[in-house]
């Protein structure tokens, strides 16, 4: 049969059907996907990996797992200290080794049920079993027992020779009884409550797990966060999620703290795209986003709602310690002290980043990070920088290289990807090249490939960043211990080594800080990495949100966030220094406000 | 019809199973991994990551596990040994493309169920304004040959090509969303979403088609049946429409093949300027983080969707020129 066989009128008669169905199933998916406005909407920047507390590692996934999971403790949102969550109070034992946590008997389950040690031990259990994979099982190697249970297996010759021991009875997390909890450590761990908040930590529900593997036997793994299956204990639970488009969730009724919780609705878009971010930002499609394209920084620092903080991450260059000229400290030296930190904060970043001349970022009171030789100081910017390219080039000189020398080795600068990079790699490429005379290239990378070349010390001067875990420069320090799988320098020194591990086990936190000090010391005495800047932070917040705190993690914190009324907002806008940098603009959200039960009670009674 | 279309579909059996070995040998083979981060893992929680997805066996295991029905174990060659972690899929050759390694809430059949329709949505409203705007380009171009029509019709189509969709995007959310507040900057859900993404999408192939439009047309205008329908005293508008559009569209209904697959697999960066949920950010983003799964099941969708939508078109040239037959191919 042939289609020419079919009359004029029968083929037109085809096309319109065709073309109408076609029209007709884009409106009927148009209108079904049709969303009303959440109270609140916030950009997390990406699709988050998972839902599933224990398999994810990013800071976006953490986003969300606060809002619909809860651990034994909870973030002040202004300062990070541990406030109680599940738990409602907690004893340390005298050696700092042994945790006892009492839960609040009013927590529950997004389906009603309670909230019991039980489920916080079968739920750390699981974050450690060998069969979970979880990426951050290491997070609760501090408890006794715990890193044998991820990582031991049967040895050659036994039956099971290369199965996992599995027997969950040898870690040291015990419910004592529905509401008590006790955890030893291996050591006295000054962060480990810290630690608990922290949301690889935060318990699943094990009968929604359960079910899930009945009814799906091979496929529970994708079906048991899904709308529909998933059970929290948070604020918030799961209402829908598309994937690359958003997540929306509604208010928990049977969360313990949900009369302090202000928003019944908060969809979290995955728009990776920065520009677009801060257009649908700028048009009041979100109101509140995590990153800003560089190139218009320029017009969002006078605005009230862009205002970046200093934050725990360090921006740096590693140095490939195995090959020469790099195994030479001096020339190390040479090249940091000739890096145009100065001039890549101001002219690059623009954002207000801090040069930094240490491996940890400041701490306040906490700590004093051991800072790397600056050179000199105390002159105006062009006789120091001059002063410093004279001994840069001295120190090179007694490295043998230079006009009585071996000319320097030809070399690159690595780094991923990104067009941020790219641009403080030509300024640095820029400012040794014409200080020094030295003949520098770049070379980026695809980002996998870029670790892959990384890991195997297959460059010469490499970039690199790294963000803390916690608020201890253990988190930073850590890192460069000899062979360490996150070192990546070739760079090793017996007394760093044993500094930092020594530090583990010292029960005076104020001995332990200055052993941590001192290696950091040794460290920035010797150079395998290049500090260049820390962090800020580049939130895009609505001026109309309360409840939202910078902060040194950038952790932020959904369960206390609120739209303030006009009067609160004045207010606030009353209290900004007056330094061109608070311009108002449209401050999203109702002039109503929208306040917790709890505060508009409160708010009534006033 | 039947023998044409059981012999393209033998055709497309050996393409499809080509391809899924080729990719799947290229994927594995470039550096990096779905699980490698700037953060290293510790060894041991590696392996026990790569044993839950099986990438500690030899890759030919591993391509069988993936295609086929196969019952394979830790133990031996096809051993039925004891399975390390779980076991969540069947094979592609029985419609399971497998969990998605990256996006772990969702099978790859989830991830292409949600986001198919939405590139296909996107896609249909691209054409249209692909062949609204390219064929009456075209026509108009094709009948005022030489005038200063046709010579701005001309320049345009050129720069619809030459100027990459993004340029146009970026051009367009200025003035649509930010001088005049008519459209939403980016998302998807309701058809004033789709206008903006769709007319960048749809514009190069508007172009291309306004000159494939005017192309074919000027052939059959200088054709004698042309002449004569001429000759009979018949409207211009009623030659032109009846007699002489059905084989000036020729050269287009040709193109349509592969402007459809283009459209569908072209919508990436614009996915991205207007985050829209579809497929083609799927196809980047797999490859770069290293999801296996999901970068083979789209590869794999994709090759059964462009061969199926050639087979389509040669059946539609049929439908507009009787000359043709398929039992000549």
């Amino acid at each position: 049969m042939s289609f020419s066989t079919l009359s004029p009128t029968a083929r037109a008669g085809l096309g319109l059907t065709l073309l109408a169905v076609l029209l007709g199933g884009a409106l009927a998916l148009a209108r079904g996907a049709r969303l009303e406005p959440a109270d609140f909407t916030f950009n997390n920047g990406t699709e988050v990996q998972s839902l599933d507390p224990a398999k994810v590692t990013g800071v976006p996934e953490g986003r969300v797992i606060r809002c619909l999971y809860e651990g034994l403790v909870i973030k002040d949102p202004k300062d990070l200290s541990p406030v109680p969550g599940v738990a409602k109070s907690w004893d340390i034992s005298e050696d700092k080794k042994t945790y006892t946590f009492h839960l609040r008997d009013n927590a529950s389950w997004s389906n009603g049920d309670p909230v019991t040690a039980q489920d916080f031990e079968w739920s750390m259990k699981r974050m450690l079993d060998p069969e979970t994979a979880a990426e951050y099982a290491y997070q609760l190697w501090y408890v006794k027992g715990a890193k044998a249970y991820t990582t031991e297996v049967y040895p050659e010759g036994h039956e099971r020779s290369g199965k996992a021991k599995n027997d969950p009875e040898t870690v040291a997390i015990h419910a004592l009884d529905d509401h008590t909890l006790r955890i030893e450590l291996e050591n006295p761990t000054p962060f480990f409550l810290e630690l608990m908040g922290f949301y690889p930590v935060f318990p699943v529900n094990r009968r929604a797990l359960e079910e899930a593997q009945r009814k799906w036997p091979t496929t529970w793994e994708t079906r048991w966060q899904a709308p529909g299956n998933h059970v929290g204990n948070g604020p918030w639970k799961l209402k829908s999620r598309r994937i690359n488009d958003r997540i929306q969730l509604v208010k928990n009724e049977h969360y313990w703290d949900a009369d302090n919780v202000a928003f019944n609705t908060m969809d979290i878009l995955a728009i990776e795209n920065s520009t677009t971010g801060a257009n649908v930002y700028l048009t009041g499609g979100c109101d509140f986003l995590d990153k800003v394209d560089a190139s218009v920084v320029a017009q969002l620092m006078p605005r009230e709602d862009f205002d970046p903080q200093p934050y725990q991450g360090l921006y740096f260059y590693r140095v490939n310690t195995t090959k020469p000229p790099f195994d030479d400290a001096r020339v190390r030296l040479a090249l940091s002290l000739t890096l145009p930190r100065e001039l890549i904060c101001k002219y690059v970043t623009k954002m207000g980043q801090v040069p930094a001349w240490s491996l940890v970022p400041p701490m306040g009171d906490y700590y004093t990070a051991a800072q790397a030789d600056r050179g000199a100081t105390d002159g105006t910017p062009e006789a120091n920088l001059e002063q410093n390219i004279q001994r840069a080039k001295a120190l090179l000189a007694e490295a043998g290289y230079g006009p009585n020398g071996k000319p320097f080795p030809p070399f690159e600068i690595h780094y991923n990807t990104l067009e941020a990079h790219k641009l403080i790699a030509e300024a640095i490429m820029d400012a040794w090249k014409r200080h020094l005379g030295i003949s520098v290239k770049l070379r980026n990378e695809e980002w996998k490939v870029y670790l892959d070349t990384q890991t195997n010390l297959r460059y010469d001067v490499s970039r690199a960043a790294w963000i803390g875990d916690y608020m201890d420069p253990n988190t930073f320090v850590d890192l460069f211990v000899t062979g360490g799988d996150n070192n990546k320098t070739g760079w090793g020194n017996p007394e760093y080594d044993a500094l930092v591990h020594g530090a583990v086990s010292e029960p005076d936190p104020a001995k332990r800080l200055d052993m941590l000090h001192r290696a950091e010391q040794i460290l920035m005495d010797d150079l395998p990495i290049l500090p260049i800047y820390y962090y800020v932070t580049q939130n895009m917040v609505a001026p109309r949100l309360g409840g939202f705190y910078s902060n040194p993690q950038d952790e932020h914190f959904p369960k206390f966030w609120y739209w303030m009324d006009d009067e609160e907002l004045a207010q606030k806008r009353a209290a900004y220094p007056a330094d061109g940098g608070h311009n108002l603009v449209d401050p999203h959200g109702p002039a109503a406000g929208l306040y917790s039960p709890a505060a508009q009670r409160r708010r009534a009674a006033q | 019809m039947i023998r044409f279309l059981s012999r393209r579909l033998l055709w497309m059996a050996i393409t499809f199973l080509l391809v899924s070995l080729v990719s799947f040998t290229l994927m594995h083979s470039v550096k990096g991994g779905p699980f490698s981060k700037e953060r290293k893992l510790d060894p041991a929680i590696l392996a026990n990551m790569e044993a839950a997805y099986h990438l500690d066996w030899p890759i030919w295991k591993q391509y069988l596990h993936y295609m086929g029905p196969l019952n394979l174990g830790d133990e031996g060659w096809f051993g039925k040994g004891e399975q390390k972690g779980s076991d969540p899929f069947t094979g592609v050759l029985v419609g399971d493309f497998g969990p998605s390694f990256r996006y772990q809430d969702f099978t790859v059949n989830d991830i292409i169920g949600q986001s198919l329709p939405i590139s296909a949505l996107l896609g249909v409203v691209a054409m249209m304004w692909a062949l609204a705007l390219g064929v009456s380009a075209g026509i108009a171009s094709a009948l005022r040959r030489g005038s200063g029509l046709d010579l701005s019709m001309r320049l345009a189509a050129t720069g619809g090509i030459a100027l990459p969709n993004f340029v146009i995007a970026g051009f367009l959310v200025i003035l649509f969303v930010f001088l005049i507040p008519l459209l939403p900057v980016a998302g998807w859900g309701t058809l004033k979403h789709m206008l903006l993404p769709g007319f960048c999408l749809g514009l190069g192939f508007a172009a291309y088609i306004s000159r494939l439009t005017r192309t074919g047309m000027l052939e059959v205008l200088s054709q004698d049946h042309i002449r004569t329908a001429h000759a009979k005293g018949l409207a211009p508008r009623t030659v032109v429409m009846r007699h002489a559009l059905k084989g000036g569209l020729l050269p287009v209904v040709s193109y349509l093949g592969p402007a459809t697959a283009g459209v569908l697999t072209g919508s990436l960066v614009l996915e991205r300027i207007f985050n829209i949920p579809g497929m083609g950010s799927h196809f980047v983003n797999a490859a770069t983080n290293r999801d296996y799964t999901l970068a083979m099941g789209v590869t794999l969708l994709y090759t059964v969707l462009v061969y199926s939508l050639n087979a389509v078109v040669d059946l539609a040239y049929t439908l507009l020129d009787p000359r043709i037959r398929l039992e000549d191919q």
